[in-house]
């Protein structure tokens, strides 16, 4: 289900994109002995390339990927969205400190990287707070050197330099995140960035990462609007959100969700929802309750 | 000896500086550029110590032209002015500083604003509506303090500028004969006769 559709791409970086779902098409097309034999035999090494010319732990990485919760953004002219859907939940875990702690949400999948970058994350937890702790560093150093906040891009170059260097540097495993950043910058604006395991990024209008993220581009791409507003947006995400996440009902505790946009001084201002927000976001958009809006749809 | 003077207009930025080269009394140049054209919309004056304002100068030049290249786009002109008081200020605190003023003006065209900072060899660093260094500074801040205004066109800019010159070459006991003028506004930069 990771072979992306074709790609929405906003700043002519989508080419990685397509390359990777005609990889992942040779992937599946092969026979399935052959195919786990060679895989076995070159899988063990994430810097060995398979004779097909192939890096399989890679491959492995960005499938247990696909499996994590799902995480949307959809970028609009006066902002961008993200959601992402909480895998973690039940109802023993103790969500109390996550009411009113830090700057807001549970923390689980959705982080700032700096004051005019959100990032959702998607892939194993423990490996994106690594991330997410270089890519506050990272922030933080160039506010130091050049006294600006990070352009978004370069946030998400220096993040899959990072990324990169574990496809290539051996005996060490990459990291099994994908990312998608949520950001601001004077040079382009509001941008939104995906980054994958390999190192490669890519810019994008409307894109999905993790579980049924093929189902939910596919919905993206069908409803996507040129110059759409942050409102439209936000309605766009939940909706999509809600025919994309396997459970039947939607709410605070199975779904994170942050907004970036500019305040009165045009600086950029991301808000990350706490959970009564996001309960109150889904009962104005009438999403709270059963899966009434997908029958309709 | 060296004299350079800089101020902002209505969406732009003169900068300019005397083109001598002195050793001790003696003139050993007298069209050397001391204004460094670091990207498309950023000038920098430098002056201070021989030797040290070109090597200096050329660091700076050569990292920001990197800066660009690996970037895509260039470093804004605060973001850049930072960076440069920062290897000034590193320098400072290394065995051998550099001794090198800077008036740094550029044309910001993301938001469409001029800024002009004004740095000294400590790494001290200011944003300034006009900015001297060297004896002319002596002369022409009063001028400018009286006649500056930063919603003036470039014809007056250059007006303005031309009183300082002029009050230089008036007062100070060993004047320049010449100046290089450069320009930088929305279309970049270009020099100007005055």
């Amino acid at each position: 289900m990771h072979a992306r559709q074709s790609p929405i791409d906003a700043y002519a970086l989508g080419w990685d994109a397509s390359t990777r779902s005609v990889q992942l098409k040779v992937l599946r097309a092969l026979p399935s002995t052959s195919y786990s034999i060679m895989a076995r035999r070159y899988d063990s090494r994430t810097t060995i390339f398979s004779p097909e010319g192939r890096l399989y732990q890679i491959e492995y990485a960005m499938e247990a990927i696909s499996h994590a919760g799902t995480v949307l953004g959809v970028l609009s002219k006066d902002g961008v969205v993200l959601a992402a859907e909480k895998k973690v939940t039940g109802k023993l875990l103790d969500m109390s400190g996550s009411k009113e702690g830090g700057y807001g949400g549970s923390g689980e999948k959705i982080f700032m990287l700096n004051s005019n970058v959100v990032a959702g994350v998607a892939g194993i937890t423990a490996d994106a707070n690594s991330l997410v702790n270089y890519a506050r560093q990272a922030a933080q150093r160039h506010l130091y050197m050049y006294n600006e906040d990070i352009p978004v891009e370069l946030l998400a170059q220096r993040l899959c330099d990072l990324k990169q260097g574990y496809t290539q540097y051996g005996g060490l495993r990459p990291f099994g995140v994908s990312l998608l950043y949520a950001g601001y910058d004077p040079h382009y604006q509001f941008q939104l960035y995906h980054s994958d395991p390999s190192g490669n990024y890519s810019g994008w209008k409307a894109t999905c990462i993790g579980a049924n993220n093929g189902t939910a581009t596919s919905l993206l791409k069908q409803e996507y609007k040129e110059d759409i507003s942050v409102e439209d947006a936000i309605e766009l995400v939940l909706r999509t959100m809600s025919k994309t996440m396997d459970s039947t009902t939607l709410g605070s505790e199975k779904l994170e969700f942050a907004t970036l946009t500019l305040d009165a001084d045009k600086k950029p201002k991301a808000k990350v929802y706490k959970p009564a927000e996001i309960d109150a976001l889904l009962q104005k958009h009438g999403l709270a309750k059963k899966e009434e809006d997908t029958a309709s749809a | 000896m060296d004299i350079s003077f800089a101020l902002v207009g209505k969406g732009y930025v003169i900068v300019a500086s005397d083109t001598t080269a002195a050793r001790s009394i003696v003139k050993m140049k007298v069209d050397e550029d001391k204004i460094k054209v670091l990207s498309p919309h950023l000038l920098m004056a430098y002056s201070g110590e021989p030797g040290d304002t070109v090597q200096f100068a050329e660091y700076i030049e050569r990292n920001i032209r990197l800066y660009t290249i690996r970037n895509t786009h260039p470093l804004r002109p605060p973001s850049a002015a930072s960076w440069i008081r920062r290897t000034l200020a590193d320098s400072l605190r290394s065995r051998r500083p550099y001794a090198v003023n800077l008036l740094i003006g550029g044309y910001d065209t993301s938001t469409h604003t001029p800024h002009l900072y004004w740095v000294d060899y400590l790494g001290t660093m200011s944003e300034v509506p006009f900015g001297a260094h060297g004896y002319g500074a002596y002369f022409g801040l009063s001028l400018l303090d009286r006649y500056h205004d930063p919603e003036a066109p470039l014809e007056e800019g250059l007006a303005t500028l031309r009183r300082c010159l002029d009050e230089v070459a008036k007062r100070l006991v060993v004047t320049p004969e010449k100046y290089k003028v450069k320009v930088v506004d929305k279309d970049g930069v270009r020099e100007v006769e005055i």
